[in-house]
């Protein structure tokens, strides 16, 4: 039921075109065989029973998987057009975003989550129907292409032979010597020959016939690999800004470690310090204008005895280092790279508590920006009080000093200043550039003297298992890439028919070289060289 | 033999179709946040305005509302007086409130706290610790624990005041 007897008595799997043993065609087929996969029973086409069968049969159509590419493409292609999620203000909505900017298109294209496409669940199903496709694809062929290529034989059938692109057919006397000669030719260029009655199959390079489906394997490695990604504790990416002196944990190692920021070096190409040989190009854009390097000096250290969130860490240091761009921080697989920088925040403002009308100070405070006092006491019954903080301060809808987050971009205070002469104190709003008093003339201020700044640097924490997979995936692809290109697989049969010789020749690409090959062979002999009959018919 | 290929077609496809769908799973229907609703809540230890040591892990037995928030966010300062005003009705009842500042200037959360009169423990993140640990983002973020530890619900955006009824009356003991 499920087999084909071949009249040579080789028994082939139902489907198949050509004989697997001895070539002969099965079906109906054309003057010239097309000998992609060796005339092999796909094995979807053959069964069509149950729905796994179905389901299988339409994922092996190469038909099916080119489709699938292009639909991908024309999706990818499609997410250029507006841009990603990732490019838009980080302050806006996207859903709002892209109807606001692109009307009735954005809204759709919003709605379809082209705004994300790689992350969006029908792109990535896409993704994985092409690995589905690529994985039946390669099974449905790799296996009949082994078994044909495996169970074929010297000796052909006569319309296998004639019905080769390469072919020719003449009356030759028999001559041994000759014979021998054309062999002994055939191995000298790396053909392995098998005899059978006098026929010869010459064949090498087979092994190029599974670059493609090396190839394959490689890709479906690669795409195991980004699948891993998503899978808890493999793949760790984060961010982190901390400002010089600070410690701070790294985030993503789960309380684990700790840095300091010592310093952030930034650095730029001048003139009066490099050499000769580059002044010309450091002309060229301006002295100061290159960078050449960003630098965060850290100490890493771990955290000793049990994690718990919010307690005072007990650290032990591990390692000091600096960071530089592509110089990353290298510990227990966590790598630390140097990402971003804010030169000269904020970091501390004094002032002078300073009579408004004789201009003279009763001292001097040091307002630190991050975590400032509550209370500074300048003795001799002097003294300031700090009501309310501001560090990125502006006026809300409601006309109240408001901050718009916690980092000191624009530090404002409501100070209580309280004198010998002032024992209830007086109040003063002061911000950069702006004292208001809200409860009437004041005798004293809080005049502004000087500030302290420091850099800030963002660091990205990665620690990623999947890479090794990618990375062999990749190398796998590239192997059966480079096995499929650089070989051809190549036949030659020779066989003889009562007193004809029939020469036919073989080659899964470069007929050229085949050509060159079969000239070489076949030159100063009594076989005919075998004629392109694909020639002949154009 | 037509056996043996159904089996092998069936196994192929399952595996390829389990690995399909958990990539889709975990990808697009779970928040990709490293603490989810049905984990224990991570412990963690904060100071309060009052220099008194707040520890989660105290609590069980108790319904915890634990809330993030930052003074410059819109949101929080609305949904405060209405996690006040029903912190005084459920503290009775063995529910707990817990505010957690991400980490501001200590002057300028007390001075929120006056203004609003809050009653519950406000405690500060000053490390960012406890943000890490419960992979904050956006603010406020409110996370319902009931009095095993475990989160029962993970809240972003602001609350109503039925809605801080209600999500107080879930983790009722």
């Amino acid at each position: 039921m499920e087999q084909v007897k071949c009249e040579c008595g080789h028994v082939n799997p139902i489907g198949t075109v050509l004989c697997e043993a001895c070539g002969k065609p099965l079906e109906e087929v054309p003057a010239l065989l097309d000998m992609r996969y060796e005339g092999s029973a796909r094995r979807s086409q053959t069964y069509n029973k149950t729905i796994i069968d179905k389901i299988w049969n339409f994922f092996s159509s190469v038909k099916v998987g080119v489709w699938l590419i292009v639909i991908t493409l024309v999706a990818s292609a499609i997410g250029t057009i507006y841009p990603q999620q990732m490019y838009i203000p980080p302050t806006v909505s996207p859903s709002e975003y892209y109807e606001q900017q692109y009307g009735l298109l954005g809204k759709w294209y919003y709605a379809l989550g082209f705004h994300d496409l790689y992350s969006s669940w029908w792109y990535m199903l896409l993704i994985a129907l092409i690995g589905v496709s690529l994985v039946i694809c390669s099974l449905d062929r790799v296996v009949p292409l082994y078994r044909a290529l495996n169970n074929q034989r010297v000796t052909r059938n006569e319309q296998f032979l004639q019905r080769q692109r390469l072919f020719s057919r003449a009356k030759v006397e028999h001559d041994e010597t000759a014979f021998r000669n054309v062999v002994d030719k055939l191995t000298k260029r790396g053909y392995r020959v098998r005899e059978e009655n006098g026929n010869i199959l010459a064949e090498k390079g087979r092994f190029s016939r599974w670059g493609p489906y090396v190839n394959h394997i490689g890709l479906i490695i690669f795409l195991i690999g980004a699948m891993l990604r998503f899978v808890p504790g493999m793949y760790v990416d984060e961010s982190m800004w901390i400002r010089e002196g600070e410690i701070k944990e790294i985030p993503g190692t789960n309380g684990k470690y700790f840095l300091e920021n010592k310093k952030f070096i930034f650095e730029v190409y001048e003139k009066e310090k490099e050499k000769e040989a580059f002044q010309a190009a450091i002309d060229r854009l301006g002295s100061g204008m290159m960078a050449k390097n960003y630098q965060t000096d850290v100490v890493l250290y771990e955290r000793v005895g049990p994690v718990v969130a919010g307690e005072e860490p007990k650290l032990k240091k591990i390692k000091s280092f600096p960071i530089r761009v592509n110089e990353p921080l290298k510990h227990d697989h966590y790598a630390l790279y140097q990402v971003d920088f804010k030169l000269d925040e904020l970091k501390s403002m004094s002032f002078h508590f300073t009579d408004k009308e004789t201009n003279k100070s009763f001292g001097t405070i040091t307002v630190d920006l991050i975590q400032p006092e509550k209370e500074y006491d300048l003795g001799n019954g002097y003294k300031v009080q700090l009501l309310s903080y501001f560090p990125d301060f502006y006026f809300d809808e409601n006309g109240n000093p408001n901050t718009r987050s916690k980092v000191p971009n624009n530090p404002a205070f409501v100070f209580k200043m309280f004198a010998p002469d002032r024992p209830k104190g007086e109040v003063s709003f002061t911000a950069i550039r702006q004292t208001i008093e809200p409860l009437g003339n004041n005798k004293y201020k809080m005049a502004f003297a000087n500030i302290e700044t420091r850099n800030v640097s963002a660091l990205t924490v990665r620690r990623d298992f999947t890479l090794w997979i990618l990375g062999v995936g990749g190398a796998i692809f590239m192997i059966g890439l480079i096995q499929g290109m650089y070989w051809n697989h190549r036949r030659i049969w020779i066989q003889r028919m009562d007193d004809e010789v029939l020469v036919a020749a073989h080659t899964n690409k470069n007929w050229f070289g085949l050509k060159k090959e079969l000239e070489g062979i076949f030159n100063d002999t009594p076989f005919v060289m075998p004629i392109d009959q694909a020639d002949k018919r154009s | 033999m037509k056996e043996k290929r159904f089996w092998l077609r069936t196994v192929i496809l399952a595996i390829m179709l389990a690995a399909i769908g958990y990539t889709i799973y975990s990808n697009v229907f779970v928040e990709k946040k490293a603490i989810q609703v049905g984990d224990s809540a991570p412990d963690f230890v904060l100071t309060d305005l009052n220099g008194n040591k707040i520890q989660l892990s105290d609590y069980r037995g108790k319904g915890v509302f634990l809330n993030f928030w930052g003074t410059w966010c819109k949101p929080c300062e609305k949904e405060m007086p209405y996690i006040n005003s029903q912190y005084n009705v459920y503290k009775n009842e063995g529910v707990e409130v817990i505010a957690v500042n991400v980490g501001e200037a200590k002057v300028t959360v007390q001075t929120f706290v006056d203004r609003f009169q809050l009653t519950f423990p406000v405690v500060i993140d000053q490390q960012d610790q406890v943000m890490n640990a419960y992979d904050i983002n956006p603010l406020p973020t409110t996370f319902l624990i009931d009095k095993d530890g475990k989160i029962v619900d993970i809240i972003t955006g602001t609350m109503t005041e039925e809605d801080v009824k209600k999500y107080m009356e879930r983790i009722k003991p």
